[in-house]
């Protein structure tokens, strides 16, 4: 702390038991990026840039809309149809012009995503979709890089920090080992969110990052918060290690790159059926793994296209044989071949793109006929 | 036993219900599908005294089981 406006300016907080000008010169040095500048991002920004945090990051792709501002709350009508990243940016720098603010205006994906994270040394999740959510989480454990999470629906708020530091702990795989499907849960769009629950949830999620980076109090680690604004219940719970949910988080930079978070979470089963027109194009080109999913002795035999037999109950232990990055399953009748879907889908976690043959090899021959 | 339910799993069956004669939360699990057959296509968590569980676990009538819903939004 150089300059003596930062006296006046972070005053309040500077004569604070336990704060001081240590806890401010860290706020000063931290680096964090906040992905997301929509409900919870909005004041995340806000008291991160008040309280003085040196260099803040705003990754987001989407404009403001009309329906965003009974939530976002640093927008106005004036801003609709711009990019949110750049306005965040420049509202804030209004507000405190001592630190830096720097916009990303574009999505955050698996090919930009570790190179941005390994800038900062925080990231924040305030994202509002389940692929965006999974790859920050990848990316943080990955990167042993704190994160501070929260997420919101209807009138209920989650948060939690993942530290990534020690062998113990968690992190949201650790929750909610795979993504859920579409339909599983109802995003914003769909349930609706009270704006006033972003807004509190948004503070203790740029509180929980103040402690985080000032050391002072008990920051969420290792614990879930969740906070229900209809009757102020607070409800805490302790998370622990899964042990065989670490082999969800990719090894390597090279195996995240190739993961596909979109597909992961995309949910249509429905996408992931193909029909024999489809079918016959991968065999003819030689592009996919094709597996036999029924029991050894099932008729019709299959002798038309090279396939691997591996039954359905015991394909789970015998996944080394599969080398293509498109797989295709098939059973008699499209039903079993559809959990086979399931099932390679959790084993790969994105890194293969799986089909199910729709109406199975029955309706496959009856069309060859 | 308490078993409270957040999220949109209040929705579906209240968020707070009971549930009798379950030894432990795979019986129990299995016990609310089929009262409420809504849950059944919901993804949750499972707390039992405010520890999230990974696996089957042993209740008491003193337990407090908690179900709780991943959230998108943001």
């Amino acid at each position: 702390m150089n300059n003596s406006n930062s006296y006046e300016r972070y005053h309040r907080q500077l004569i604070l038991p336990k704060f001081g000008e240590a806890a401010q010169q860290k706020l000063l040095n931290a680096r964090v990026l906040v992905v997301g500048a929509g409900g919870l991002g909005c004041p995340i920004l806000q008291y991160l840039t008040a309280a003085g945090v040196g260099t803040i990051g705003i990754v987001d792709d989407d404009t403001v809309q009309l329906n965003n501002l009974q939530r976002q709350v640093l927008y106005s009508v004036n801003d609709l149809g711009l990019p949110k990243a750049d306005r965040a940016s420049s509202i804030l720098n209004q507000l405190n012009s001592e630190i830096q603010i720097l916009p990303f205006n574009q999505r955050l994906t698996n090919e930009n995503a570790l190179r941005l994270f390994e800038e900062f040394q925080i990231i924040v999740d305030a994202s509002d979709n389940f692929p965006t959510r999974y790859l920050i989480n990848d990316s943080c454990a990955f990167l042993k890089k704190p994160l501070v999470f929260g997420a919101i629906s209807q009138y209920e708020g989650q948060l939690s920090i993942f530290r990534n530091e020690t062998a113990n702990d968690v992190n949201y795989r650790d929750l909610f080992p795979q993504p859920p499907k579409d339909g599983e849960v109802l995003s914003c769009a769909e349930g609706g969110v009270l704006g006033v629950l972003a807004g509190i949830i948004g503070t203790m999620m740029a509180n929980e990052t103040i402690k985080l980076i000032t050391g002072i109090g008990s920051p969420l680690i290792n614990r879930l918060l969740t906070f229900n604004s209809l009757n102020n219940q607070f409800y805490e719970l302790s998370l622990s290690v899964r042990p065989e949910c670490r082999s969800l988080i990719p090894k390597t930079a090279g195996e995240f790159e190739k993961r596909d978070y979109e597909w992961l979470c995309s949910s249509q089963l429905t996408n992931k059926e193909i029909d024999a027109g489809t079918f016959n194009n991968f065999i003819a080109n030689e592009q996919a793994d094709v597996i036999d999913v029924r029991e050894p002795n099932e008729l019709p035999e299959v002798n038309e296209f090279s396939n691997m037999k591996i039954p359905l109950l015991t394909l789970a232990g015998n996944t080394s044989g599969i080398k293509s990055n498109t797989v295709v399953t098939f059973c008699q009748t499209g039903k079993r071949s559809i959990q086979a879907v399931q099932i390679l889908d959790t084993i790969f976690n994105g890194s293969k793109r799986i089909y199910s043959l729709k109406g199975g090899i029955l309706e496959w021959k009856k069309q060859k006929q | 036993m308490q078993i409270l339910l957040f999220g949109q799993l209040a929705d579906v069956a209240g968020s707070s219900v009971s549930i009798e004669g379950v030894s432990d939360t795979e019986s129990l699990i299995n016990a609310l599908h089929k009262k409420y057959p809504g849950l059944s296509d919901l993804k949750y968590a499972i707390a039992v005294d405010k520890k999230i569980i990974s696996s089957n676990q042993q209740l008491t009538e003193k337990s407090l089981v908690a179900l709780l819903p991943p959230f998108s939004g943001g």
